[in-house]
């Protein structure tokens, strides 16, 4: 049916295959999460405030959406490894390290999705009529609760927007990974890792086909429910 | 009392004004382009003056001799803006919530209930702004500025985005909220008649100064 391959072959999932999509979905999730918070604050910091090195952070930010991904895997690695700078602060203070765990393929993941999940964010708050904030202020509401009761819903389909990117980015993010946290099935290696390695085995044809389809199962199913979510949520605004 | 003594330059524009204001209802008036909008926007310290002292009653907000700026927040200015800009997001009693939410506390509260039947919005209250009406939009920005239990209140053009059958009943409620609550007025009007009859003042700004200060009808007669 898929080039030679049969139905049947088609859907026989193997555990490490498995093993594969449910590490993917937990190193995008866990990096969308918890790159969100500051996604959120630097794309505020971009839209809404003026100073100095402004265009430094917006470049910043950018750099792993321009740079080859095995270059900020490596730079991943100089600075989270455990020798690196980074890397022997968080193992010190919070036990975590990210070298060839799972948890590294998150971090890889978050860094190289901040790009779009920034972007995405920082459009829905620039989209956020500033002169509702203004009125805000002067009803007495500090500039906390100006950005919590009014900013953050109004651009709260952006926001989604970019949680979902950031996932989909993660669950594709390939040469960062390899990089950092090499393609150790059952610790790192992902989805789009176990696909490549499938690709260099001369028997793997049938497990690329399977990985890939939930490969675009994935990206579709995110895809429509930030459709779905954003039009859920501008038709509460509008009311109705 | 109310003291308005600015000076500040946008650009090519210059404004330069020195109103100073006993009543308790001060109307400024003058064509589009007069800089009205901008004295209110200053008032309520979202713009700041190169120059200036404004205070309302014995409440200094800016001075800038002594280099005083008070922030917008604190400053309590219930400032009904032109557009109305009520929250899309929340309903009609969500935003006259969020009015009372950081109410100035150190005098009596305005009452919520007591806003709702004076705007005649009580059955409008879970309804989104979207739904409403412009007069019902501008009494809903009213509301939400008076339950900030605010030192003054500022209206920009309140009678503009209303329909001729609905300024009256503005007028009428502009009336009624001088009576019934004792806060100093500022209000805005590219029509001086309009307004002549609430006023105790009347500012005529025109390109950004102040060409005539005059009593207006509501003056109380001193002695």
């Amino acid at each position: 049916m898929f080039a030679g391959v049969g139905l049947d072959e088609a859907l026989a999932f193997t555990p490490a295959e498995w093993t594969a999509v449910f590490l993917s979905l937990r190193v995008a999730s866990v990096g969308a999460l918890a790159s969100l918070p500051f996604g959120v604050a630097v794309a505020w910091l971009l839209a809404r405030r003026r100073f100095p090195g402004k265009s430094l952070l917006n470049a910043a930010v950018h750099l792993p959406l321009v740079l080859p991904p095995v270059v900020t895997g490596w730079l991943l690695l100089i600075g989270f490894g455990r020798q690196g700078m980074f890397g022997r602060f968080f193992e010190q203070a919070f036990g975590l390290v990210f070298s060839f765990r799972w948890t590294g393929a998150a971090l890889a993941a978050a860094v190289m999705g901040f790009p779009l999940m920034v972007r995405a964010i920082r459009l829905s708050i620039e989209a956020v009529d500033g002169r509702l904030e203004e009125a805000a202020s002067t009803l007495g509401a500090p500039a906390w609760f100006v950005f919590g009761s009014i900013t953050l819903p109004l651009a709260a389909p952006g926001i989604l927007a970019g949680l979902i990117l950031g996932f989909a980015r993660a669950i594709g993010e390939f040469g960062a990974t390899i990089t950092f946290v090499a393609n150790i099935p059952g610790q790192t290696q992902t989805l789009a890792s176990a696909i490549w390695s499938s690709t260099q085995d001369p028997a793997g044809e049938a497990a690329t086909w399977r990985l890939t389809g939930v490969a675009i199962a994935i990206a579709v199913a995110a895809l429509l429910t930030s459709e779905a979510l954003a039009a859920r949520i501008s038709r509460q605004d509008a009311g109705e | 009392m109310i003291e308005i003594v600015v000076r500040h330059r946008l650009g090519a524009f210059a404004i330069e004004a020195d109103i100073r204001a006993s009543g308790r209802i001060l109307a400024i008036s003058g064509p589009s382009g007069a800089g009205k909008t901008t004295l209110l926007n200053m008032i309520s310290g979202l713009l700041r003056p190169t120059e200036g002292r404004i205070a309302v009653d014995d409440v200094v907000f800016l001075d800038t001799a002594t280099g005083f700026d008070m922030p917008t927040r604190l400053r309590s200015i219930g400032y009904v803006f032109q557009e109305p800009r009520l929250f899309p997001h929340l309903s009609v009693a969500g935003n006259l919530r969020y009015g009372a939410r950081f109410a100035r506390r150190d005098s009596p509260l305005v009452g919520f209930d007591e806003v709702v039947a004076l705007l005649g919005v009580a059955h409008l209250l879970a309804r989104r702004p979207a739904r409403l009406s412009g007069g019902e939009k501008q009494r809903v920005a009213i509301g939400r500025a008076l339950l900030s239990n605010p030192r003054a209140l500022l209206l920009d053009e309140p009678l503009a985005a209303i329909d001729d059958a609905r300024r009256r009943d503005i007028l009428g409620l502009i009336e009624q909220l001088r009576d019934a609550f004792a806060i100093p007025m500022i209000f805005v009007s590219h029509q001086a008649g309009e307004v002549e009859r609430l006023a105790s003042d009347i500012a005529v700004l025109s390109q950004g100064r102040l060409v005539e200060m005059r009593a207006g009808a509501a003056r109380p007669r001193s002695g």
